[in-house]
Order: structure tokens, then sequence, then C-alpha cells
């Protein structure tokens, strides 16, 4: 392992990251905060939804922003430089193992989703106010937000490796749009008790774990999945995910 | 110490498109059912190609589009695995030691692949960090290279605006950044002004002097004529002829190629060309005749009488000196350009 190689090409995507920033920010907060308005504060003050709905919404709100940032912060860039640029090229002949880059990828789309997370909850909490957000379990909460950060880069590594450019639309139309509407963000999985095939199913999506998870030890009051299967079938995801990753890359980066 | 690069019996069969770079004519197709009885199509792009490049020599692999030559280089550089053979950069086998090899290579593809976020200074720089260069160095062979390629004014703009000719400038610039003992050129000067390619050919010339080993592969016979020490011809992935320039063009029969047409009969004529003094093989096409002879333009009277004799009358002739493109179109019938 050749860490001077490695660190350089984190110091590139962080330049790039900083090159970006206003439209990163941008993309990032604007969505997750529309959905906080509009169903946090007009939805429950008009009292078209409960006011204790903004204490299921705003975990939720957390998860589909980490789980997206990471994902679209690794998928997107690589599936442009692999394909129309080919700019991917340079890196690939660095010094070091081609795996290599793609675990930088995958630590650069988690330190994005981290920030993403750690942006948007305060800005939500006050668009929200008055939520009581528990943190009694400091740790099990870091655990589950590692572990979701690189679920969502792990994820961007999968996809960006295995989407053609051509295929875009459909990787948000059929991939990202039932992810996150089946994602269990904005409502608890336990409401799904009333369609007991679709509650089955909605397990495969890792978006419900983030969800739940985050639910589970943020405000611990409302149904949600034990944290412990919550951080079993995440790092189970997890390892999935990094292994085909890394698989879907070997194949792109060599013919 | 020089670095030689060697090449054992590459073969490479595709069983979907080839690289983007290495074009798509010339490969021959071949339709397989898979186990499934899928149809799939397989493109053998290289077929039992050997090569030993010497250490310090500019080595061509000069071959029509679709040759063989990108995949040749694709291999060599870690980036396409071979079906068979093997590859050495050195004594690293590109294959199972691929961070060693890299570190004896820079490469410049076919297609400029510029990293589109950075600046061209930018792009340099971090292509150093990348080989563990520290910042002052690579600081300092950054704002040499960007003024011997003429691209100081642009350094600090953003790559996406720049030209087909810088970014090809640049692309080199950053292969020879981290000062590789091997340095690889796909089609080095294609979309390169005359201007332009002439500053290219002094800066290989150069790099070559401080004792680099460089593969070039050009479809431009003068290039290779200028540029290498010795040039494989490869087509349709196969070693056709290999050697110094010089002793390619001595190969061809003759040396001379002298292209003719005739109206009127030729009973013959073929029989009485052959007959004059010099004259090594004659090709009989039609109306058209090619001969290959040690000389051109002394040979013409000869021939005009030749000509009369048989009752013929000669219409057009051209002259074309010892040059690779006669030594490729005997080789294999057909122009480079074709």
């Amino acid at each position: 392992m050749n860490w001077k190689t490695f660190r350089a090409m984190l110091a590139r995507d962080a330049h790039v990251a900083r090159r970006n920033f206003i439209p990163m920010v941008l993309q990032t907060m604007l969505q997750p905060m529309l959905f906080t308005f509009v169903f946090g504060q007009v939805m429950t003050r008009s009292g078209m939804m409960a006011s204790s709905y903004k204490m299921i919404l705003l975990p939720g709100i957390m998860a589909v922003s980490m789980v997206m940032t990471g994902i679209m912060g690794v998928a997107m860039p690589l599936i442009g430089e692999f394909q129309f640029t080919r700019e991917i090229e340079d890196r690939l002949l660095a010094p070091i193992k081609i795996e290599w880059l793609a675990v930088e990828k995958v630590v650069a789309g988690m330190v994005q989703s981290l920030a993403s997370g750690a942006v948007v909850v305060p800005a939500a909490w006050l668009v929200l106010g008055n939520v009581e957000l528990s943190f009694a379990n400091a740790w099990m909460f870091a655990v589950i937000v590692m572990l979701v950060a690189l679920l969502s880069a792990a994820g961007g590594l999968t996809l960006g490796c295995s989407v053609g450019q051509t295929q875009v639309g459909l990787l948000f139309s059929l991939v990202l749009a039932p992810m996150i509407m089946f994602g269990c963000a904005y409502y608890p999985w336990s409401s799904l008790a009333s369609y007991p095939i679709l509650q089955k199913l909605v397990l495969v999506n890792p978006l419900v774990y983030a969800s739940e998870g985050l639910r589970g030890t943020l405000v611990p009051d409302v149904p949600h999945i034990s944290v412990a299967v919550v951080i079993a079938a995440l790092a189970a995801m997890d390892v999935a995910l990094v292994l085909l990753g890394l698989k879907q890359f070997r194949g792109k980066a060599m013919s | 110490m020089g670095v030689g690069v060697r090449a054992q019996e590459l073969r490479k069969v595709y069983s979907s498109p080839p690289p983007m770079a290495a074009g798509s004519a010339g490969f021959s197709f071949t339709a397989v059912r898979g186990p499934k009885g899928k149809q799939k199509t397989e493109i053998v792009a290289l077929d039992g190609l050997s090569l030993d490049v010497r250490a310090g020599e500019v080595f061509g692999l000069l071959g029509p589009n679709g040759a063989g030559k990108t995949t040749t280089v694709g291999i060599l550089t870690t980036r396409v695995k071979p079906t068979n053979g093997s590859a050495w950069i050195g004594e690293y086998d590109v294959w199972r030691e691929q961070v060693a090899a890299k570190r004896l290579i820079g490469v410049v593809q076919q297609r400029p692949n510029l990293d589109f976020s950075l600046t061209a200074r930018e792009i340099l720089e971090f292509h150093a960090a990348y080989f563990g260069i520290g910042r002052v160095e690579r600081t300092r062979v950054a704002a040499e290279l960007l003024e011997r390629f003429q691209l100081t004014e642009r350094a600090d703009q953003m790559v996406r605006g720049f030209s087909g000719g810088m970014m090809q400038r640049l692309s080199i610039a950053r292969a020879m950044m981290h000062d590789p003992k091997v340095l690889f050129l796909d089609e080095p000067s294609a979309g390169l002004d005359p201007q332009t390619r002439l500053l290219l050919w002094d800066i290989i010339r150069e790099y070559n002097r401080a004792g680099k080993t460089i593969l070039l592969t050009t479809h431009n016979m003068e290039e290779a004529d200028a540029l290498c020490h010795r040039i494989a011809i490869v087509d349709h992935g196969k070693l056709i002829a290999l050697g110094s320039p010089a002793d390619l063009k001595a190969s061809i029969p003759g040396g001379y190629l002298l292209r003719l047409r005739f109206t009127g009969p030729a009973d013959g004529l073929a029989g009485r060309l052959r007959e004059l003094a010099g004259v090594s093989e004659v090709n009989v096409s039609g109306p058209s005749v090619d001969l290959y002879a040690d000389r051109g333009g002394p040979l013409a009277p000869a021939i005009v009488t030749a000509a009369s004799a048989a009752g013929a009358e000669l219409c057009d002739v051209h002259i074309s000196e010892p040059s690779l493109e006669n030594l490729f179109l005997h080789h294999t019938g057909r122009s480079l350009r074709d």
C-alpha cells in the first residue's frame, strides 16, 4: 500500500470538492430542506398531519440525504470519468494497486455523506423546531452513522461502475426513486403493517435500515426496527456492496 | 540505466468491443455461440505478437487503424489483460507486478484523458503527487514542462477550453512529469499542426538522448522514419516486418516503386519489363503495372521502348522512392492509408 499516492488522490478529490463547494452544498441541502419545510412545517401547521410527525421525519431526512449524497458523490463522477472523458486513466496509471483508487473514492464518498448528515440535521431541526432528539445512545448513533456513510459510498461505487452514461436517467427513475419512496424515510417501517408483502419486500432496501437505525437512536420513542438488527443488516450490506463495487470497478478499469 | 520492454506471444481476443481508442477497422470478427446459445462477437485484436524493445531506443509500431497497436500499448501499460502471452517492463512482469511496472512508465493515450476538474498546472502537479514527488520538486518540474510545451500562458486555466493540440501537449508533459524510464506514445502527433509536430519530435529526441526508452505507435510513415531507431510493422494483430527504417526500406525488392499505366494491347509487356536491367519484380493488374526496381527516373526511357515494342503506350508514371509506405504495400498489398 502506497500512502503517498492514496493521500494525493484524496487531496485531488478534496481540491475538486472545494472548487465546487457552492453547487455541492445546494445539491446536498436544497431537497431535504424543501421536504422538511413542506412536510414538517406546512403539513403539520395546517393540521393535515400530527405535530409528532416531525419526530418521524427528521431521522428519515437525515438518512435520505446521507445515502443520496454518498451515492451521488461517488457514482456520478465515476460514470463521467470512466466514460466520456476517461479522465480516471491518469490515476489508474499511478503506482498503486487500482483497487485502492476504488477505496479512495469510497472514503471520499463517506466524508461527503457524513458532512451532509452533519449539515442537514441541525438545519432541519431549526426548520422544524420543537423536536426532541435523544443522544442517550451516542455510541450506537455513531456506529450507525458510520455504517450508513459506508453503505452510501459503497453503493455509489457499485452503481457508478455498473451504469453507463446513457442510463443515468434510468438510475434515477428505476433505482433511486423507489429506494427513497420505499426507504421508510417518511414513515416508520411499522406503518407498513397493513401491507404485509410490501413490508417484507422493502427489507432488501438498505435505506430502510438507515432510516430505522437513525430513528431508533435519535427518537427511540417512535416504533422502530431493533437497533441490533439494523446494525447487523447494515454491516452485512456494507460488506456485500464493497465487494461487489470492487469487482465492478476492476471490470471497468481493465479490458 | 535504460529499461527495455518485452512482449511474448501476445494474444488478445475481445468478447465485447475493444477500447474506444483502438478503433474498429481491420479487426477480424468471428461470431461465436456462447454456452447459453447466445450469439456473441469475438474480436481478435492481437494474434501472437512478440516484441523486444531495447533499453534506450525509440521503437515504432507502424500499422493501419485496427492493426492492434493500441491494444499492444494497453497491455504493456497494465490497462488491458492479455488473453495469452506475457509482457515485461524491464524485469517486471506487467500483469503480476503492476505497481512496479507502473513506476517505470509514462503513457500518452491516443484520446486526451486529462482531468477536466483541474487546471493545466494542477494536472501536472497532482500527477507528480500520485508518484510521491515532493511539493517543491513538483512545482518546479511542472513550471519547466509548461514552458517547454509552450503552455505557460494558459497554465492556470481549466483544460476544458483547450484546443486538441494543447491537450495533446499537456498529456505528453504529464506523462513526463515523473521522469519515467519508458515513455509510451499512442499516435502522439495525430491532430497536431506541422509546427507543433516538429516541436514534439524535438522533445521526443531530446528525451531519448537522456537514455529513455520510447515506444510510439503511428500510421504516419514520415514520423516513424524520422524518429524511430527500429520499427515493427503490424497488421491484423501480427508482426509483418521488423528492423531499422533503412533496413526495412532496403528489404523492398529493388527499393523504388514505379506505378505505371499503359494503353493499348500489352501482350508480353510484363516479360519485357522483367528483362530490363535493375528490375526485380513486376506485378500486373489490368492496364496497371507495379514495378520494383533499383532506380526510378533513369528507367523511364527503357520502359517506353519496351512498351512500344509490345505495341502499348505508356500514359502515366508514378515513381516513389524507397519508403515504409511501399514496404507496407509490398507486404500486405494494401496502402497504409486504406
